[in-house]
């Protein structure tokens, strides 16, 4: 079935909703398609807040956010993304209060600010109360206050649609197509439909099932990223994976950090607050990488819990009135999760995979650029997670990722309506659907005796885990790469067990299983390459940046033999790269 | 540990499809085969309980049990989930007798048999797969977004603290289901909008800075509205948020009677 649209968003968390109400607003004719229901997203899982210079609370101005995130990226983030990034911060949480948004209050009826990693004013003198948040579900209120507009402005939803492949018009990107649609799978009943667009949003969030230990949901296995790549367009970054410190040991439920913004702390096995060492000014709330890999530091050196491979995170001397008012739901979580009450025992903590910096290169309209000197594929956009702009550098801030999504998930859906006014609606492609129609019919038909899906994700979450993980080296890498080779091989002969058109996921979890293995590939051969340590890259065997041969953002395209790794200079335009401490 | 882990299966395509219907020679192989085994070639499908034996952890999650059994077990197994800590609200289901999220229930909770089977009062699917357009349907139904049409100041809106906590309790709500499906009320008459959502039309009712109540009272004050509730306390039970529903709906009903008092 064809569906002529003027844009179509895929995916419908924090971006592609704020791109949608933007679409709605402007009257452009848009659909949204999601592989789940909207408010299922995982934008909603995000706790702690939402970082803008409001300065409710203490001075705080954006040239100091914009500069915690180039510092916290450790200088590879791209400037002129940030400046953006920390000026549009305090118009997008302002424009959410306005939609609704339970924001925590002040004592005067602001909205009120908590500290968190990595934050500081005056360019790194002392945390700052800068992250705006609901209690410790501000995704979760972000997500429905977006949904809820959304449904206002009476925008066009098709949920459980997973898009399978997108469409270009004049040939592919790298030889000057435009964006034309998507093709797409409805869950309900196993139908493939094509939706028609002049502008076509990617907003499908991370990747982090490829990772045993990961905050990330079931449904995040980077289905824009992978599709991107397979049409020749490189994927910027992706050997910085961010593993985020506390999170719940075995599973990767996330604790927020906000946990430690309230003044939680950190100890090993002696009961020492071991970030002293390692960030004597920040200490606990020092950025992601440092703290991550000082906690692997601790449990190298067998101070790890009862010698184990986890820490505590204590919360106990907050008191019971800061836990239950501005922590609820993450105590929930030690409780449900672990067994354990945070009222009265400290939380056995380890890393977990938890963001992708990387992703599908874009400017700072959100349109996505697909060679070194940054050309334009036409319509095609990309925001949120999936996409790399790339305000995150070697390592993303605490909250930015939602001041990403809500910053460039609007620009996008600004863009788009700016864009899809000067262009026609792509012609009908009468066999669209073919290539989709094939691979799927590779997976169906094959002898039920062929390999199983679920031993090669296991295999595949466990090499990431133990090689590509918070430190790596060439012989790591190099076993990780050979690994994921042999996996795609095997993934060549999987079978399944349904072969019902009826909301078959034995099919679809099959399908996202090969983006899982292409963007694993692409990040252990990334990974290999960069001979240095960078933020969250961090190799043993070249313990330092170096800036005078790695201040550069990877390129990864798809090659008949896997990726080809070329490169692109980084938008420096106010701070200069300095040494990285806290 | 070993668990008995019943699941009632159902799947609309086995066994009385066949390949007529589908281009898929696989498919029309399975359905083949299963009528062979069943020897009903057009037995219309029905659901069924499948016992399964799982090898588990006591701190395993439900959810934990329905993935292993489909990556060892059976892969036709079909059910949602996403974020898997109670967040997204996907894996809303009755589970030894009561709607939970699978994420949320740990085996040590529940003992050594534990039965599955889809939310009650919804269309099935497939196996644990409910349809949801319905109840999405009840909840656009009563404007579920903040309703104000002064001008924007150019900072934030004031609130107090005070204000801010009136309607906090409601803001928790996932739209999981599971309160709606466990409502008498809604069983007996499936046009009722149900406690979820009234609870989403609380939390703007009772926000200082939303002036769309009366629209919304109007709504819930119709046949199918609040009046259905008989303060039964299923949602209370079934609610993964700890919302308290039943006084949430209490102070809908009273506002609609203080407003025509």
């Amino acid at each position: 079935m064809d569906h002529p649209f003027d844009a179509v968003v895929v995916g419908a968390g924090g971006a592609g909703l704020w791109a949608a109400l933007e679409l709605a607003r402007e009257g452009v004719n848009t659909a949204v398609l999601t592989k789940l229901y909207p408010t299922r997203s995982h934008t909603g899982t995000a706790q702690g807040g939402v970082c803008a210079a409001l300065g409710n609370l203490e001075e705080d101005k954006p040239e100091w956010h914009m500069f915690d995130t180039v510092k916290g990226g450790d200088y590879l983030v791209d400037q002129d993304a940030a400046e953006v990034l920390a000026n549009e911060a305090i118009e997008t949480v302002i424009e959410l209060e306005h939609m609704g948004l339970p924001f925590n209050r002040t004592a005067d009826g602001k909205i009120d600010q908590r500290r968190f990693g990595g934050h500081t004013r005056n360019f790194g003198e002392a945390p700052v109360r800068r992250a705006c948040f609901a209690a410790d579900r501000t995704g979760h209120m972000i997500l429905q206050t977006l949904y809820q507009q959304c449904i206002k402005h009476g925008v066009k939803f098709f949920d459980e649609y997973q898009v399978l492949d997108l469409l270009f018009e004049g040939g592919e990107p790298a030889s000057g197509g435009r964006a034309a649609g998507v093709v797409a799978y409805r869950v309900a009943d196993g139908q493939l439909h094509t939706f028609r667009g002049k502008a076509v949003l990617l907003a499908t969030g991370g990747f982090g099932r490829m990772f045993r230990i990961t905050s990330n949901a079931h449904s995040l296995t980077g289905d824009g990223v992978a599709l991107c790549y397979r049409h020749g367009i490189p994927l910027q970054d992706m050997e910085f994976f961010q593993f985020h410190p506390t999170g719940i040991v075995g599973i990767g439920i996330l604790l927020s950090e906000a946990a430690r913004g309230e003044g939680g702390t950190l100890l090993n096995d002696k009961g020492e607050r071991f970030m002293e060492r390692y960030a004597p000014k920040l200490m606990e709330l020092a950025p992601r990488d440092m703290v991550s890999r000082a906690m692997y530091q601790e449990i190298r050196a067998g101070r790890g819990i009862g010698g184990k491979d986890y820490l505590y995170l204590d919360v106990r001397h907050l008191g019971r009135k800061v836990i239950e008012e501005k922590l609820p739901d993450i105590t929930d979580f030690a409780r449900i999760y672990q067994g354990v009450e945070p009222l009265k025992e400290p939380v056995p903590v380890q890393p977990t995979a938890h963001y992708a910096m990387g992703g599908i290169p874009t400017n700072v309209e959100s349109e996505v650029v697909w060679d070194e000197k940054k050309t334009v594929v036409p319509g095609l956009f990309a925001a949120g997670e999936c996409a790399c702009v790339s305000v995150h550098g070697a390592n993303r801030l605490g909250t930015n990722s939602l001041v990403d999504l809500l910053v460039f998930g609007r620009r996008a859906g600004r863009q788009m309506a700016r864009y899809a006014g000067t262009v026609e609606r792509p012609r009908p492609m009468p066999d669209a659907t073919e290539p989709v129609r094939a691979r799927l019919a590779q997976i169906r038909l094959r002898e039920s005796s062929g390999e199983s899906v679920a031993a090669i994700r296991h295999e595949l979450a466990d090499v990431m885990m133990d090689n590509v993980g918070v430190y790596r080296d060439a012989r790591l890498l190099a076993v990780a790469k050979a690994k994921v080779g042999e996996l795609k091989d095997r993934y060549g002969r999987i079978s399944i067990a349904d072969c019902g058109d009826v909301f078959n996921t034995d099919l679809l979890e099959a399908n996202e299983l090969g983006y899982l293995l292409d963007l694993a590939e692409v990040t252990a051969a990334s990974a290999l390459a960069r001979t240095e340590s960078r933020g969250a890259h961090s190799r043993e065997d070249y313990p330092e940046r170096n800036d005078a041969r790695w201040l550069k953002h990877t390129l990864a395209y798809k090659g008949p033999k896997g990726p080809i790794l070329k490169y692109k200079p980084v938008s420096i335009t106010r701070f200069e790269p300095k040494p990285r401490t806290y | 540990m070993n668990v008995d882990l019943r699941i009632l299966r159902y799947d609309p395509e086995s066994p009385s499809l066949t390949s007529a219907a589908k281009p898929a020679p696989a498919a029309g192989e399975r359905a083949a085969r299963a009528a062979e085994s069943s020897g009903r070639p057009s037995a219309p499908p029905k659901p069924h309980w499948v016992t399964y034996q799982v090898e588990v952890d006591p701190m395993d999650r439900v959810l934990d049990l329905l993935i292993k059994v489909k990556a060892e077990q059976d892969g036709s197994l079909s059910f949602r989930r996403s974020c898997g800590h109670g967040i997204c609200g996907s894996d809303a289901m009755l589970i030894n007798n009561r709607n939970r999220l699978a994420c949320r229930i740990r085996v040590d909770q529940l003992g050594k048999k534990i039965s599955v089977a889809p939310l009650p009062g919804l269309p099935v699917v497939k196996d644990l797969v409910v349809e949801m357009s319905g109840f999405f349907g009840k909840y656009r139904s009563v404007k579920p977004y903040l309703i104000n049409d002064q001008p924007e100041p150019e900072r934030e809106r004031l609130q107090s603290a005070g204000d801010r906590a009136r309607y906090d309790d409601t803001t928790k709500c996932i739209l999981c289901a599971a309160c709606t499906t466990a409502c008498p009320s809604f069983w007996a008459r499936p046009e009722y909008v149900g406690p979820a959502a009234i609870v989403q039309a609380h939390r703007f009712i009772f926000d200082s800075r939303d002036e769309g109540a009366a629209e919304r009272l109007e709504i819930l004050a119709d046949e199918n509205g609040v009046w259905r509730c008989r303060t039964i306390f299923n949602c209370v039970d079934a609610c993964p948020r700890g919302i308290n529903i039943t006084r949430a709906i209490l102070e809908v009903s009273g506002a609609i009677v203080g407003r025509r008092g």
